[in-house]
């Protein structure tokens, strides 16, 4: 399982995203390879399972394969951990 | 000393600044970074314009924006600024709105910075901690809670 944290930049919001998704992922027991990323580099990388994201860049990342998890508070660890068990359990 | 405290240079903090919308919010940010060595003009401007483009996703939780940018040439080491606003101002975020705390982050690269964003994760996700650096007086007292 592959999750991708993608942000404008790919240095600020994805990093933090990625660093919190992995903190849950240890929490709920599952195993998945976090990247952090810009949303071009995401887009042009299909092998993704989930693209984790903050809702105003969910547009930019239509049409992939990827399931797209959109994230309002990149520091709420209940809601990551939420969106993210709904999707992987 | 932490990397928190390195990061935010020596011109890298402002108390209490007055910004007239987002934008002049953002430059605060960019200003401080220039004034501490960390950017050149052309940083501040790619913030802009990344908001510009993208939307408020800096803004990433509540009163708290984290503008910021690709690595580029305008970047000359990794760093940080803060600027508290004396009244919030709006960046059109639906949820975390309105601002009254801004970092500015600058990074070399992709990698680099990670161990620092950790730390900058840990204090944000302090309870209060946000609400805190509002009621400080000056820059000496923000150090203070980043020691």
């Amino acid at each position: 399982m592959k999750i991708i944290a993608v942000c404008g930049a790919g240095i600020g919001t994805s990093v933090l995203l990625k660093m919190n998704a992995e903190k849950v992922l240890r929490t709920l027991g599952l195993t998945a390879t976090v990247e952090a990323a810009d949303i071009e580099t995401a887009r042009a990388s299909r092998d993704a399972q989930i693209l984790l994201t903050t809702p105003e860049i969910v547009e930019k990342l239509q049409g992939l394969p990827s399931e797209v998890i959109a994230i309002e508070h990149v520091f709420d660890l209940t809601e990551i951990s939420e969106k993210l068990s709904k999707s992987m359990l | 000393m932490s990397l928190l405290l390195e990061a935010l240079g020596e011109g890298s903090i402002r108390v209490g600044a007055h910004a007239d919308d987002w934008q002049h919010a953002v430059r605060l940010a960019g200003d401080a970074l220039v004034a501490s060595g960390r950017t050149s003009d052309d940083y501040t401007q790619a913030m802009i314009d990344t908001v510009l483009e993208l939307g408020a996703y800096i803004v990433i939780a509540p009163g708290l924006a984290m503008p910021h940018a690709r690595p580029s040439e305008a970047v000359l080491h990794t760093g940080l600024s803060l600027v508290t606003l004396d009244q919030p101002v709006k960046f059109g975020h639906h949820k975390n709105d309105p601002v009254s705390v801004v970092f500015g982050l600058a990074a070399l690269d992709h990698d680099r910075h990670l161990e620092l964003l950790s730390e900058f994760a840990a204090k944000m996700q302090q309870p209060g901690f946000v609400n805190s650096l509002l009621t400080c007086p000056d820059e000496a007292t923000i150090r203070g809670l980043f020691a």
